[in-house]
């Protein structure tokens, strides 16, 4: 019982940085209709600009919040400068977009910082505490304390602000929304900054576990596109739940399910997608797309 | 002078011609109806005249000032407000939501300030929180504020739009369809609406409409399209009479 309680920690401790790279695509999906598949490479873009800060001597906590601020500002340019002149082309075009941009950062990443993987630093002391019985670590904790706390903040922000107001509006009908005199354009490069900023917080954190390298992120966001899947990909509660079902299902799988430890964790990703697609296409937290002609 | 102009204007798409050197205008606290058939072109001069098409000639004009010049955001800020034929409300949003989202322009100050809770801004929004409120209950919402939209009946939802378009305090209101989709009761209680609207607010209001009833209540005067051509304008009696108008409706006997 204590091992299954242990494992169910480190299953949110990993969902709360799936939860972070899914709320940042759900963000993004609201904002363009479509998934930022360059997502990943963003965080990891950002992870690394962290490591540089921290290099240069600035304390972690220090060094993390102004990497936000950076991915933040990141993200609009993005917006500004690559998606918003083909935002009225095809969805194909877009996904090309993205693609080409996952590209292009991962390979500006590995010319600026090189391959070799390198440790990152863990704010999070390496010991264990009993919890209820079950020894679960520092590092653990702090995940899901700081994950916690990110997305506490982007709730507050999208449900009780009139910027998160306006953004949500100009989301859903950006007609009816400009009309209203909301700066549309703005609101959904304000939108890709926030998805920037929240993506970020899964590359710091999943970076002490993975290793710092260009690649880091091509599992997780995996593991991340299942979550937004299942949460029903318009919800940002729903990427919040779905990413920590996904962490403790595959952490459970992982230890208890034979074969399914080490390389076939990413299997079970890619089932939830499947079977979530196929039982409920709109996910746990979706509402089935319908239109008034 | 005129609140709105609309002066020899002109849409074509492609080799259609939508509206043909349309001219007519709305004093400040009339109530002027556009009606034709279908396809006449009301929709789409209501389109022109919020900034969503751009006309090939001819201008619109609010107080005078050309809305070209004004870009699609600014265009609230010059006191004109919308419903829309077929809702364009927030759905997953609730009553109060949708309504903030109308009066934000009035609230707005940076993006910074309303993202930071200060004090300055704490009271900005409780301020606004109050007009959605009083709007809400003018519309006879009050029980329903915090319901989301998809729960609601479509008459209902058509009482959150103007609400919504209210709370912005516009001058002139473009209604597209008021009484479109609704029941029968439902048509009368949005006629007492528009006119209580009307007298209490003092807003100026165009309206396309087929309700026939529903137009001779409550317009002063009625302009009336056919294939984008303006035939006729009058009082409701007059235009009922005109022979050009019976025949756009009834085809030529």
């Amino acid at each position: 019982m204590q091992g299954v309680l242990q494992q169910v920690f480190s299953g949110l401790a990993s969902g709360g940085i799936f939860a972070s790279l899914a709320l940042a695509l759900v963000l993004i999906y609201n904002a363009m209709g479509l998934v930022n598949f360059a997502q990943g490479e963003m965080a990891m873009f950002a992870t690394f600009i962290a490591v540089t800060l921290m290099d240069r001597g600035l304390n972690y906590w220090i060094a993390f919040p102004v990497t936000l601020v950076i991915a933040f500002a990141g993200g609009v340019a993005i917006q500004r400068i690559v998606i918003r002149p083909v935002e009225r082309a095809p969805v194909l075009t877009l996904v090309i977009v993205t693609l080409g941009l996952t590209a292009l950062i991962n390979g500006l990443a590995g010319f600026i910082w090189g391959y070799l993987p390198r440790a990152f630093p863990s704010p999070f002391p390496s010991r264990t505490i009993s919890v209820l019985g079950a020894y679960v670590s520092y590092q653990d904790l702090g995940v899901i304390a700081v994950c916690g706390v990110v997305l506490l903040v982007i709730y507050l922000l999208l449900q009780r602000t009139t910027v998160g107001l306006t953004m949500r509006a100009a989301a859903h009908n950006p007609e009816a929304s400009r009309l209203m005199g909301v700066r549309v354009s703005w609101m959904l490069a304000l939108g890709w900054g926030l998805a920037s900023a929240v993506g970020a917080v899964s590359g710091i954190m999943v970076a002490p576990i993975l290793f710092l390298e260009p690649n880091m992120m091509q599992t997780v966001i995996i593991y991340a596109f299942a979550a937004a899947v299942l949460g029903g990909i318009e919800s940002p509660v729903g990427a919040v739940v779905g990413g920590l079902i996904v962490g403790v299902t595959v952490n459970l799988a992982g230890a208890y399910v034979p074969y399914v430890g080490g390389d076939l964790e990413l299997a079970v990703a890619l089932a939830i997608i499947v079977a979530v697609l196929v039982l409920k296409p709109n996910g746990l937290f979706g509402r089935p797309s319908v239109r008034r002609v | 002078m005129a609140l709105l102009e609309i002066r020899e204007l002109s849409v074509r798409f492609g080799g259609v011609v939508a509206l043909d050197r349309v001219s007519f205008s709305v004093d400040a606290g009339e109530v002027v109806a556009l009606i034709g058939p279908n396809g006449a072109g009301k929709t789409t001069l209501f389109n022109v005249i919020t900034r969503v098409y751009k006309p090939s000639s001819g201008s619109v004009l609010i107080d005078g000032e050309p809305v070209s010049r004004v870009s699609p955001h600014h265009v609230v800020r010059h006191g004109l407000a919308r419903t829309f034929q077929n809702l364009a409300l927030f759905r997953s949003m609730s009553v109060l939501e949708n309504v903030l989202v109308g009066d934000h322009i009035r609230t707005r100050s940076g993006w910074l300030e309303s993202t930071i809770p200060m004090p300055g801004a704490m009271r900005a929004e409780s301020a606004a929180r109050k007009r959605a409120m009083e709007m809400i209950d003018f519309v006879g919402l009050g029980a329903a504020a915090t319901r989301p939209i998809a729960a609601l009946p479509f008459g209902t939802q058509k009482r959150v739009e103007l609400a919504r378009a209210l709370v912005s305090k516009p001058r002139i209101l473009l209604l597209d369809e008021p009484a479109g989709g609704i029941s029968h009761e439902e048509v009368d209680a949005m006629a007492q609406l528009l006119r209580r609207i009307h007298d209490q607010l003092d807003v100026t209001m165009l309206l396309v409409e087929h309700h026939m009833a529903f137009v001779m209540g409550i317009s002063d005067r009625v302009v009336v399209l056919d294939f984008g051509k303006k035939i006729a304008e009058g009082k409701p009696g007059e235009v009922q009479r005109n022979p050009a108008v019976i025949e756009a409706y009834l085809g030529a006997a």
